[in-house]
């Protein structure tokens, strides 16, 4: 990393593999209907199929572009640990960000497997604290993973007296 | 006091007069529109129905405090009851409009900082204030009174009209007069009324005037709002550990804040309070909902001269936190922000320059005035806002300060510190720079520090709350802590 970085190690773990399959998916979703749309409007109205064809095929270059690229390089960027202590995730790259949740302070452990994340096997897990700002989010874990690590930081949670404020 | 007691019956006057007042505003205009007689017998009807509605709810609905709870009960057909585990009681807010106070009656709200509440709509004065003594301090004290924390001075009205509020509400009563103009389609007849007000003048210097008369307005809207808002205001600490604040002109309010829910205060300084030599002193509590702000509840001090203001923060806070030297940012913050302010500033003029060269020559005239103001005003803000940055620590607390048109320094309690979220972009790891923020339960959930060099801004953050960082950082926090 360069000069200027922020002296934070990295955490320890990466995101499942699949997680850059489902990201690609994800921006497929996003970039497809935008083509489709495009592409369909040039066929059927030919006056100005030059004008909508063009920009689908540019939309749908950038796009696989996008999807092909990106969730690679994002999957070196996103990384995870839970310690005896703490949470603690790192993600983005033009914003990068770092977060740590202790566990005295969790409030809630949610796991969420959206369809695209159960389809690949994935799941979500957002662990919160008492503040509305201080959510922490695992995304693309191992849906077996994700659920021991719920599992383990539910039973830290409980553990914890007082109501974490 | 654990039988159970019933409302007070002078709810019924309060219904009946708030009844008798709406049906004759609302009705006068429609009697006169239509001349009918049956009016008369509707209006009654209304009114008596409304009495007798209000009748049922005070006859059915009784209340008790016992040793554990706090209890209501609704029995009239349905049944209903809520109760409130008084240890978890963490706010009695005592509240009278005008009508109240002719009855001689409060509206007491009890709340546990989270969604239960309970209202009891009214109490005889009194008996409001027994019970929210009675609710609050549960251990009885001998009063050590030190007398209050802060009471309002009315010169601080003088910073009224200085606030945002002012031409705000002036643009507001324009707007709000043209909009009923509207109604009656004569929006346009009222603005060439109001431009013929000044004779003979050029447009220009007519709008110029009415520009005037809408500050006019403001500003006496602002003070009449500060003033209803913050008369008679008093700040104290009660035996039993809680904040009170009482004020208010025509409706008088009384805000009671447990200091085991308070993380800190916040010092806030707008632009134009800040200018005038003045700050407001904002609690920094749990369990008080965002949408209380409409009431101000968690304002300890209304605007007021800044030695006051800093007075109470290290009073309210047990220890003198506002005259710490606070760590300026490195000057990369300033160029930061100056970048932002010439883009934010350049934006609208070159499109109106852009515009201008295509299209007339009007919009480049307009175009080059406003470079000639925004620029200048765009650099300022931003040398201001990079003055304004810095942090620190005293005691338990940590001071972060921020902003230029609303200046912030937040005293926050460690212990508060929930957890640190890093962030960095491109531009700020470029330059060594990073934003350090700190989550908590209170307020408005996280305060930062803003561009604080990447080092020395962690080791602050390390330093600041033991065991959270720590862990992760690889620089031995020992060796940076300085």
């Amino acid at each position: 990393m360069s000069e200027g970085t922020v002296r934070l190690r990295p955490p320890r773990n990466a995101l499942d593999r699949r997680a850059i399959a489902w990201w690609r998916w994800q921006w497929a979703l996003v970039f497809a209907p935008a083509v489709f749309v495009l592409a369909l409007l040039g066929l059927l109205i030919p006056p100005a199929a030059v004008w909508l064809l063009v920009p689908a095929a540019v939309l749908a270059l950038a796009g696989a572009v996008w999807c092909v690229v990106l969730p690679r390089w994002w999957f070196g960027l996103h990384r995870w640990e839970v310690t005896e202590t703490a949470v603690y995730v790192r993600s983005g790259f033009l914003w990068q960000e770092w977060r740590v949740a202790p566990l005295s302070r969790v409030q809630t452990v949610d796991t969420l497997r959206g369809p695209l994340q159960q389809r690949f096997g994935l799941a979500t897990v957002t662990v919160t604290t008492a503040s509305a700002r201080g959510a922490v989010k695992l995304s693309g874990l191992d849906a077996r993973v994700a659920a021991d690590v719920a599992e383990r930081l539910t039973e830290r949670t409980d553990a914890t007296p007082g109501d974490a404020t | 006091m654990s039988g159970w007691r019933r409302l007070d019956r002078r709810t019924l006057g309060v219904t009946a007069v708030l009844l008798a007042g709406i049906t004759v505003s609302a009705g006068t205009p429609i009697a006169i529109g239509t001349r009918s007689l049956w009016l008369a017998p509707a209006a009654v009807l209304f009114i008596g129905g409304g009495v007798l509605a209000d009748y049922v709810r005070w006859r059915h609905t009784r209340f008790r405090c016992t040793a554990e709870r706090l209890e209501v009960e609704f029995a009239f057909v349905a049944h209903t009851r809520k109760s409130l585990l008084r240890e978890r009681i963490r706010g009695v807010d005592l509240t009278a409009n005008p009508l109240h106070r002719a009855f001689g009656v409060a509206v007491l709200s009890i709340g546990t900082g989270r969604d239960e509440k309970i209202t009891l709509s009214p109490l005889a004065r009194a008996d409001a204030e027994a019970l929210r003594t009675e609710l609050l301090h549960r251990i009885p004290e001998p009063a050590a009174h030190d007398g209050p924390l802060a009471i309002l001075d009315p010169r601080w009205i003088r910073y009224a009209p200085v606030s945002f509020v002012a031409p705000a509400l002036g643009l507001s009563a324009f707007g709000a007069l043209f909009k009923v103009a509207d109604w009656f389609g004569a929006g346009g007849g009222l603005l060439k009324w109001l431009l013929n007000l000044f004779g003979g003048l050029s447009l220009a210097v007519s709008v110029l005037l009415l520009l005037v008369l809408a500050l006019v307005v403001g500003v006496a809207g602002a003070v009449g709002l500060f003033v209803e808002m913050w008369w008679n205001h008093r700040l104290d600490r009660e035996p039993g550990g809680t904040l009170r604040v009482r004020r208010g002109l025509f409706t008088t309010r009384s805000i009671t804040i447990e200091e085991r829910r308070l993380r800190g205060v916040e010092l806030v300084e707008p632009l134009g309070a800040r200018l005038a030599g003045a700050a407001r002193v904002d609690a920094i509590a749990t369990g008080m909902k965002r949408d209380d702000g409409k009431t101000e509840a968690k304002t300890l001090l209304p605007p007021a001269p800044r030695a006051i203001a800093r007075e109470v923060a290290a009073r309210v806070t047990g220890e003198p936190v506002t005259d710490v030297p606070l760590v300026p940012h490195p000057p990369a913050a300033r160029g930061g922000r100056l970048r932002w302010a010439l883009l934010t500033a350049l934006a609208p003029v070159l499109v109106l320059l852009g515009l201008g060269a295509l299209l007339t020559d009007v919009l480049l005239v307009l175009g080059g005035l406003l470079a000639v103001v925004a620029l200048p005003v765009a650099v300022l803000l931003a040398l201001d806002a990079y003055r304004g940055l810095g942090h620190g620590s005293r005691g338990r607390y940590l001071l972060m300060r921020a902003g230029s048109v609303r200046r912030s320094t937040a005293v926050l309690a460690r212990d508060g510190v929930l957890g640190w979220t890093v962030k960095q972009s491109v531009f700020q790891r470029r330059r060594g720079l990073a934003t350090f923020t700190a989550t908590t339960a209170a307020g408005s959930g996280a305060y930062s520090i803003r561009d604080a060099d990447a080092d020395e801004g962690l080791a602050f953050a390390v330093a600041a709350v033991p065991e959270v960082l720590e862990a992760f950082a690889s620089v031995p926090a020992e060796a940076s802590r300085t």
